[in-house]
């Protein structure tokens, strides 16, 4: 498995291209041959070879998903078809870092709302939006699992609770400016 | 007197690593169950009387009996470590703090059952414990816990981690099987595709939940007679108004209300008003049940349809909650998270939702209430996969318990909870 936030290697056909034509790096499609060579059959590799893809381009774009569909060796209707399912796949640019507050049961017993109120309010933009700097991208989340800590939020793959408008905000200072420009910024 | 051990070392440090796991025991029940039949695991740990800890709470030591002992037939073990039960956090809570224990709880169950390729299904948000059981597992292969002649037994395991991609759904055991196999987390139809006859790539499989099999290191460790000596213990998740929510260790039939007060009672002293015992797919309970034993037939058994111990997570709301809204939250949930493969599910939360929408917003009609119970009813018994049938019970005992709240707000459009809290 590949960690998320690491830094995008460049596509295979160079740095000049803009993002969305951008194609998958040998390294990058190496890692999928890896995950498929764990599994008696290749096609459960394809949630993680996802990730691999999403983590390098930033988000599943068509051309990615051809490089993904040409590796695993399965149709370009079945591998969007998969993405299309689960919450965690982009099709379009996200931010640096994914915001994901939890509005489940028990974070709305403990204030949520009044978390993701100010978090709206912060970072001036709204739910499913991207900060005008690429650095952030609001986002709603079924439970976490983490329900003693609630409320709580994932900034990138880290999880922050017991949270409140002044603690949010010393969270998001810990983040750093985006290390390389966002799609939109481009 | 029982002791507490499922969660005795999980805040200690040094116990996610290998070192710090021998020098508690760890790999004990590993050592122990390879000195005995695979048959004799198994009996072991049916003898211990272990349910399952996932939600369903099928017994252990019988589910594995269903694995056909023949050793030509491939057979496969999958740990569902996709915990996403709102209000559940237990299993998060042992990957982080004792992913050792779940590798031995794996590889005696594979040893049991003649499994040599296990897998674990991981949510795909839970990063910190998939980095730790990462290096757990290349500890436990390299000190040959894992790999090939496990400790010079003979017996051959590989385990692979792979993750979800965010899909509450992909926990159903079959979805869950065909989300490992790189599709749609959709659920398959039982009969035939019973995960023990028909399970990944069709061949027989044991689906275990993480504190299962958790539970199973620590049966082989110490016996199965101790372990009914000691409660025998489950993992409580208690969150919502309660002063410390937490996970806790209790034995199995400690009411609600002593299970609250575990968790240092309710937050402020304020009254408790009601709580969903096992997860938001349970019904809600109001105070006349709070003597409740939480177990499995205690639950299960009230007269309020629905109620059951679950995944055993207690979330717990005190008089200033919104009971509405609560249940609104749920509906919504479990319509986003609805696969969409049956109508009844994927319609009719839809169709609640919108009911619930104008409720809350002040436009409730006055047979909204009919509505919303007419709609779970043709959810019940209708639906492909428990998802569905998970909606009816808290909205049926909210509109039983809470009625004079939704009345209050279609005849007012406001909410008379805020108005006192």
């Amino acid at each position: 498995m590949t960690t998320g936030n690491r830094e995008p290697e460049t596509g295979g056909r160079g740095r000049g291209e803009p993002p969305h034509q951008r194609r998958l790096s040998e390294s990058a499609k190496d890692e999928i041959r890896r995950l498929m060579a764990q599994f008696p059959q290749p096609q459960s590799a394809l949630l993680g070879a996802l990730f691999v893809a999403q983590d390098e381009a930033g988000y599943l774009s068509p051309a990615v998903l051809e490089d993904v569909s040409a590796v695993v060796g399965l149709p370009l209707s079945e591998v969007t078809s998969v993405a299309s399912f689960y919450h965690l796949y982009y099709f379009k640019p996200v931010g640096r870092y994914l915001i994901q507050v939890c509005t489940n049961v028990s974070c709305t017993l403990d204030g949520c709302a009044e978390v993701l109120h100010h978090l709206r309010a912060r970072l001036g933009v709204d739910v499913g939006q991207t900060t005008p700097d690429g650095r952030f991208t609001l986002r709603t989340a079924e439970c976490l699992a983490a329900c003693e800590e609630a409320p709580v939020m994932m900034v990138g793959e880290d999880r922050h609770g017991k949270l409140t408008p002044e603690t949010v905000d010393a969270i998001l200072a810990g983040y750093a400016e985006p290390r390389r420009p966002t799609p939109e910024a481009r | 007197m029982a002791e507490s051990f499922l969660l005795k070392y999980v805040h200690d440090p040094g116990q996610a690593g290998l070192e710090g796991y021998l020098s508690r025991g760890g790999y004990e029940g590993l050592r122990r169950a390879l000195r005995m039949a695979p048959a004799e695991v198994t009996e072991e740990v049916d003898k211990s009387g272990l349910r399952g800890r996932g939600g369903a709470g099928f017994a252990t030591g019988r589910k594995w009996k269903f694995i056909p002992p023949d050793p030509g037939v491939i057979k496969y073990l999958v740990v569902n470590a996709d915990e996403g039960e709102p209000g559940t956090f237990k299993d998060r809570t042992l990957l982080e703090g004792d992913p050792h224990r779940l590798i031995e709880g794996i590889a005696i169950g594979s040893y049991a059952i003649g499994a040599h390729q296990a897998f674990i299904y991981l949510r795909r948000e839970f990063h910190r414990a998939r980095r730790l059981l990462e290096r757990a597992l290349a500890q436990a292969y390299d000190a040959r816990f894992l790999g090939r002649n496990i400790q010079d037994s003979g017996f051959d395991l590989e385990v692979v981690l792979a993750t979800g991609a965010g899909a509450y759904i992909a926990g159903e055991e079959t979805a869950l099987l065909e989300s490992l196999e790189g599709r749609r987390a959709m659920p398959r139809l039982k009969p035939p595709f019973y995960p023990a006859v028909k399970g990944l790539y069709m061949q027989p499989t044991a689906l275990n939940n993480v504190e299962t099999l958790c539970h199973v290191a620590w049966i082989l460790a110490r016996g199965a007679d101790w372990y009914r000596q000691q409660g025998p213990p489950i993992l409580i998740s208690i969150s919502g108004h309660v002063a410390a929510p937490g996970v806790y260790e209790l034995p199995l039939g400690t009411t609600i209300r002593a299970a609250i007060d575990a968790a240092g009672g309710m937050r402020g002293g304020r009254p408790f008003k009601a709580c969903f015992p096992g997860g938001s797919s349970s019904a809600i309970l109001s105070p006349a049940y709070l003597d409740t034993p939480m177990d499995y037939d205690a639950l299960a058994k009230l007269d309020v349809p629905g109620s059951m111990l679950g995944s055993a997570a207690l979330i717990v709301m005190d008089e200033a909650t919104c009971m509405v809204e609560i249940v609104a939250r749920t509906v919504e949930f479990y319509r986003d998270e609805s696969c969409g493969k049956c109508t009844p599910c994927r319609e009719g939360t839809i169709w609640l939702s919108q009911v619930f929408d104008r409720i809350l917003h002040g436009t409730g009609r006055g047979d909204d209430l009919d509505l919303l119970a007419g709609v779970a009813r043709g959810m019940m018994g209708t639906c492909f996969c428990p998802l569905g049938e998970s909606v009816p019970p808290s909205l049926n005992a909210s509109l039983r318990f809470f009625r004079h709240e939704y009345e209050h707000h279609i005849r007012t459009g406001a909410c008379d909870v805020r108005a006192v809290a």
